[in-house]
């Protein structure tokens, strides 16, 4: 079936050369991280994890995300999910293998990435990551070649694919609750000590990710002969606009707890990312921006009128993952790290080499994901 | 003729000893090394491989920090020095403030009361004696580490003797310890650390560090095991007494007993193994 991404159009080429461009260019960027260390980063001693942890987390989520098509298709036999499946799945499999990929860059001896099967150890969350990941990869990469496979033939999936498909179920809930278990058991880092932190994971993971998915699939309509439909798009719609109102409303008990406890530990990571410290503000505006566009893309979502309407579903969608990619792909982080243990504050700021690296990677995933989409497309294409 | 015979006699019965000797061992599991620590009692390496006898023993290390007896600045740079011209800490000082201030690697350093208890009582009515003092920091060698918990790959563990150790050369760099440790007493080496040592300044007994690797204080085992103590505690002039907290007749565990003492963020459930002298032998009783 991979043969069917080796012909394109000509603006499927052009596409695929600025990814491998990007890809490129952030190569050699990281062929100089790997030169002279972590240090050409804005990452410091005390705020040891930044935007490649960040942007680790978020996909995880995105990746999890699969299930809220898997669910209703093939727990409720919702049928009108049977044309978009396939979609969540590569977007599982493309989201993933940027997980994987952010985890490496983030390394400061990338070399020995294989002491940590070598050397297996249990009571790290971080161990258990990598279990749950790679089984999640593999999972999503199975059934959904198989499923397409057996789409394009004309014959149903073959039984086997059956009981994966409900494995993956726990699976993704399992895969955002272990990357949340990172964070929620730390000692000392007040921000992130907190029991709804895999609830909150897994609320925005089912608002980002469907809100991808929306997007993309009305990419696939524009470019391709293949129609994902109006009515899937608007059951995402209503997923994410229930997923969304889970997920902010979630954040809202973080701030009581916080402010109504007065206690300063808990109340220092939040007064650093909306107000600033001491003058040190750099996250501000970006916090407001996430806060203000997770209200406004409820508002436009919360009206069933507003929905229908494609194009409004479509901004709602874009600034909502805006919103949250803000919120968990930069704050979540940078915010358990700042004030510092000793109660100061160090800034933290993405470097042009970090953020290229990041971009590349980012390229990686949607090469990934432009292939296997393509792959899809064209099955769709073929059997329709 | 028959003096070969009787050589080859002998010789086919030595054999055939030798190979049930072998045999035997080998079942009861000590063949070879036993025929190999046979050979090495009269090598060389003799002395490396077997502990030395002077090496110091303990059920858990630990500090006793009373920094009034330190008097100026010069006292605490002493210690810093004595530590890390023996560790082969880079030396920084050659960067920007600023960057040295995110990337710098240290063992043992000095900060405020507020910074270095910043969970520990205190408000604005406070003596302000004890909040002029600087502190010393370092790795606390906790009962229970984070660090050690959170390791993806041991490469960070706790000995039998209670020191929170870290083996470099297994360590992938994923910085985990570093989130976790709420003492911040991690350092990672964000750049090449061997340019910042000067050669004739090296000690060529320690290991220098190499780039992407995750390192902190190691309460001295390569000196505990010759018998010596750490070596901040050497030059400190009584001001970080070292001893056995296990051992009731320590005399750390006498100053614990009998002055009042604290440690960094105890409601963390950790169980620093550093405590801190507050107030001086004028203020207590």
């Amino acid at each position: 079936m991979l043969d069917k991404a080796l012909t394109g159009s000509r603006r499927y080429w052009t596409w695929i050369f600025i990814l491998l461009a990007i890809i490129g260019v952030a190569f050699l960027a990281y062929l100089r991280q790997l030169n002279e260390g972590l240090g050409i980063t804005g990452l410091s001693r005390d705020v040891s994890w930044g935007l490649y942890i960040g942007q680790f987390t978020f996909l995880v989520g995105v990746a999890a995300s699969a299930v809220m098509l898997v669910i209703p298709y093939y727990l409720h036999d919702f049928k009108k999910f049977g044309k978009i499946v396939i979609l969540g799945e590569f977007l599982a499999v493309s989201a993933v293998i940027m997980c994987v990929l952010f985890i490496f860059v983030d390394m400061g001896q990338p070399i020995r990435i294989m002491n940590v099967i070598l050397y297996p150890t249990p009571n790290s969350v971080m161990f258990w990551d990598t279990v749950v990941l790679m089984g999640y990869l593999a999972l999503n990469l199975v059934i959904g070649w198989t499923t397409l496979g057996a789409e394009r033939n004309g014959v149903k999936p073959p039984a086997w694919v059956k009981p994966l498909i409900y494995l993956s179920i726990p699976w993704a809930v399992s895969i955002h609750t272990v990357t949340a278990f990172l964070y929620a058991g730390i000692p000392g880092r007040h921000f992130w000590l907190t029991a709804v932190m895999a609830a909150r994971f897994l609320a925005s993971a089912f608002a980002g990710g469907p809100a991808l998915l929306v997007l993309l699939a009305l990419l696939v309509r524009k470019y391709s002969k293949f129609d994902p439909g109006y009515e899937p798009i608007q059951a995402l719609g209503k997923i994410i606009t229930y997923a969304m109102f889970a997920n902010v409303f979630l954040l809202g008990l973080e701030f009581f707890t916080a402010f109504y406890s007065n206690i300063p530990g808990h109340m220092q990571p939040f007064k650093y990312l909306y107000a600033g410290i001491n003058g040190h503000a750099k996250l501000v505006p970006l916090m407001w921006t996430s806060g203000i566009f997770a209200l406004a893309s409820l508002g436009l979502l919360v009206f069933p009128g507003l929905r229908k309407n494609e194009k409004i579903l479509a901004f709602a969608c874009v600034i909502l993952f805006i919103s949250l990619w803000i919120d968990k792909g930069f704050g979540l982080v940078v915010g358990g790290f700042v004030p510092n243990m000793f109660e100061t504050v160090t800034e933290y700021w993405p470097t042009l080499p970090e953020v290229i690296i990041t971009a590349g990677v980012w390229a990686i995933g949607l090469l990934v994901l432009t292939v296997l989409y393509k792959v899809a497309v064209a099955v769709r294409e073929e059997t329709a | 003729m028959p003096y070969r015979t009787e050589g080859e006699h002998v010789m086919s019965i030595n054999r055939r000893q030798f190979l049930k000797l072998a045999g035997v061992t080998t079942v009861a599991g000590i063949g070879g090394t036993a025929v190999f620590n046979g050979l090495r009692d009269n090598g060389p390496e003799a002395a490396q491989s077997s502990p030395d006898p002077r090496s110091l023993k303990g059920k858990r290390w630990g500090f006793v920090v009373d920094v009034s007896k330190l008097k100026s600045g010069e006292d605490y740079q002493k210690c810093i020095d004595a530590c890390h011209s023996v560790h082969n800490v880079p030396d920084m000082r050659s960067l920007p403030e600023d960057i040295r201030k995110r990337q710098e690697v240290k063992w043992i350093w000095k900060d405020t009361y507020e910074h270095t208890f910043p969970t520990a009582p205190e408000d604005e009515y406070q003596n302000s004696e004890l909040k002029e003092k600087n502190f010393f920091l370092f790795c606390n060698h906790c009962a229970q580490p984070a660090c050690v918990r959170v390791c993806p790959t041991k490469a960070t563990f706790r000995r039998k003797d209670g020191i929170v150790m870290q083996d470099m050369h297994r360590c992938i760099g994923c910085r985990f310890c570093m989130a976790a440790c709420p003492f911040g007493a991690r350092s990672f080496n964000w750049r090449d650390p061997r340019p910042f040592i000067r050669p004739e300044k090296e000690n060529r007994e320690y290991p220098t560090r190499m780039i992407g690797v995750v390192e902190k204080c190691t309460l001295c085992t390569e000196r505990l095991a010759k018998g010596l103590k750490p070596a901040c505690v050497e030059v400190s002039n009584g001001a970080i007494v070292f001893g056995d907290l296990e051992d009731p007749n320590s005399e750390v565990r006498k100053i614990i007993a009998s002055k009042y003492t604290i440690r960094r963020k105890p409601e963390l459930g950790t169980q620093p193994g550093i405590y801190y002298v507050i107030g001086g032998v004028e203020h207590a009783g």
